[in-house]
């Protein structure tokens, strides 16, 4: 099999379209040219310098737990949380820990992680995102 | 102010809980006859209608109530404001009063929520053969508890875990210890849906919905309507002794929405609006938080009430942990809060939660809250907060 074989036999498409696929997969955020807000969403405009331009950045793939809960309702228990990376907080779910308040701890370094989702019915696999602990 | 004061003159709240029987214009009519009987008013005095409902926003609950309890022609505006509708309500005609546009205006908030469920949660959509992005994220699925959570109880125990990590101090206990004082006030409040003093054992070990927030730390969902008549000083003049003796003044009436602040669109930023909305009210109002003689605030759940404490500056900055272990939010402390119990066991039909609050000063500054009177009460402060998000500060003072 050689290479372009290769790539066109792998569909994947992204949970959300800020996350960039690759061997070394990231997120990216919309940044404000004027003010370097940064968002996660399509954007309008900058909600806080009304600047309508914006440059696609990549945001750092570990950081620091600022927040957590343990969503407890529901079939399976999961971790919800805010991550600082290098400033710029990411909300995401945590994976790879007991979702316990013995284990998921404030101000724990973690780091972004993908996991399949399976694939649909033209056999795009679908990749999301989550943080894990820094082993 | 002077002559531009505005006054509290009639008020009423249903009982909060589950009412099967009634809809949810029972229950603004309900609390709108009260309290216009309180006010000494019929619908033909009331020149303006704020009217707040959340759950059908787009049904023109004002109208309908005004097809069962007095058809006048007056402008209605059906607000909806997530969880500040019923202080938008006031808002609406406390400022239609202000702009001198009518002398008398009514706010009303009403709910039928009992057994409403999660809110926040969105239910999931059919699946189609192929992934296909949407929305803003360009999501291919439902988001939630692939990138967090959105349900109300993650989101606001994620807020008190913010809190625990920017100041230290907090834990589980502490929370619950928060709760535990709710529900204990609420023993004292014919009117709340739940009046079951818990142990701190019980609140501990109940089911866990989002860590910290056990089944207790969170705001019931039920139904209830409460209203409001606001009129001018010079109305306020013209009415009867009796009315103009029990009239409570309104010193400060304030609605905020959320600035941009770093992160506030990851987890929502209900610090900084709250933190905007109390200084402007203070401001008004002439007075500061030394001067509160009780405080109604958005304790929706109890790791919400903790950041609260430091948001409406009863306490130093990054002090709210000191402040509840002080003692001082106790009704028996130097500052009571949530005497009517919170909404964590008053309830929370969500329209009408922000003006039940400010009812529940009204009574105390009045000397009518009977067994949970907080003696001698001349100024209260009651808050509330709409997640996305809307905080409404209002600052009550017993006439002189």
């Amino acid at each position: 099999m050689n290479e372009s074989e290769n790539t066109a036999l792998i569909k994947q498409i992204p949970f959300v379209d800020y996350l960039v696929l690759g061997e070394e997969p990231y997120l990216v955020a919309n940044e404000c040219d004027q003010c370097q807000a940064r968002y996660f969403d399509r954007r309008n405009a900058c909600a806080r310098c009304f600047g309508d331009q914006f440059t696609k950045v990549k945001v750092a793939s570990s950081g620091v737990v600022t927040s957590f809960t343990i969503v407890e309702m529901g079939p399976v228990p999961y971790v919800s949380a805010v991550v600082d990376c290098d400033g710029t907080p990411v909300r995401c779910s945590l994976i790879g820990i007991d979702p316990t308040p013995e284990k998921v701890q404030l101000g724990m370094t973690v780091e972004l992680t993908t996991y399949s989702m399976g694939e649909d019915s033209e056999g795009t696999e679908a990749i999301a995102f989550a943080f894990t602990p820094v082993k | 102010m002077g002559s531009e004061d505005i006054w509290i003159i009639g008020s009423n709240m249903t009982r909060f809980g589950k009412h099967p029987d009634k809809d949810v214009v029972d229950l603004a009519s309900e609390a709108s006859v009260a309290a216009l009987r309180d006010a000494g008013m019929t619908m033909s005095d009331i020149g303006v209608l704020g009217v707040g409902n959340l759950m059908n926003a787009g049904a023109g609950i004002g109208q309908q109530l005004q097809k069962q309890i007095g058809q006048t022609g007056v402008p209605v505006f059906n607000v909806s404001n997530a969880c500040a509708t019923g202080a938008t309500a006031l808002r609406v005609a406390i400022m239609a009063v202000k702009a001198g546009e009518t002398d008398v205006g009514m706010a009303v908030g009403v709910e039928k929520l009992a057994g409403a469920g999660l809110l926040g949660q969105r239910g999931p959509k059919p699946q189609s053969e192929t992934w296909e992005p949407n929305g803003r994220f360009g999501a291919i699925g439902s988001t939630e508890g692939r990138i967090g959570t959105n349900i109300m109880p993650g989101v606001f125990a994620q807020v008190g875990m913010e809190y625990g990590h920017k100041y230290g101090g907090t834990s589980f206990e502490l929370f619950a210890r928060i709760s535990e004082k709710n529900h204990a006030h609420s023993t004292l409040n014919p009117l709340a849906a739940y009046q079951k003093r818990f142990t701190l054992d019980e609140i501990m070990n109940d089911v866990m919905i989002a860590y910290p927030n056990t089944r207790p730390m969170c705001s019931g969902n039920c139904d209830g309507a409460a209203a409001m008549i606001v009129v001018n000083d010079e109305k306020k003049k013209s009415m009867p002794v009796e009315v103009q003796k029990r009239a409570i003044k309104v010193s400060a009436s304030v609605l905020t929405s959320d600035p941009w602040e770093e992160g506030c669109q990851i987890l929502p930023d209900v610090n900084t609006l709250t933190r905007n909305a109390a200084t402007q009210a203070y401001e008004q109002a002439g007075i500061g938080p030394e001067d509160l003689d009780l405080v109604e605030l958005h304790d929706c759940f109890a790791t919400a009430e903790l950041v609260h404490y430091d948001n409406l500056m009863l306490c130093e900055q990054g002090g709210a942990v000191d402040f509840f272990e002080s003692g001082a939010p106790w009704r028996d402390g130097t500052k009571p809060v949530n005497v009517s119990g919170g909404l964590q066991s008053k309830g929370h039909p969500i329209a009408a939660t922000g003006i039940a609050n400010i009812h529940e000063i009204v009574m105390h500054l009045r000397g009518e809250a009977g067994d949970r009177q907080i003696e001698g009460a001349k100024v209260g402060l009651a808050h509330v907060i709409g997640l996305g998000s809307a905080c409404g500060v209002h600052i009550l003072e017993k006439a002189a």
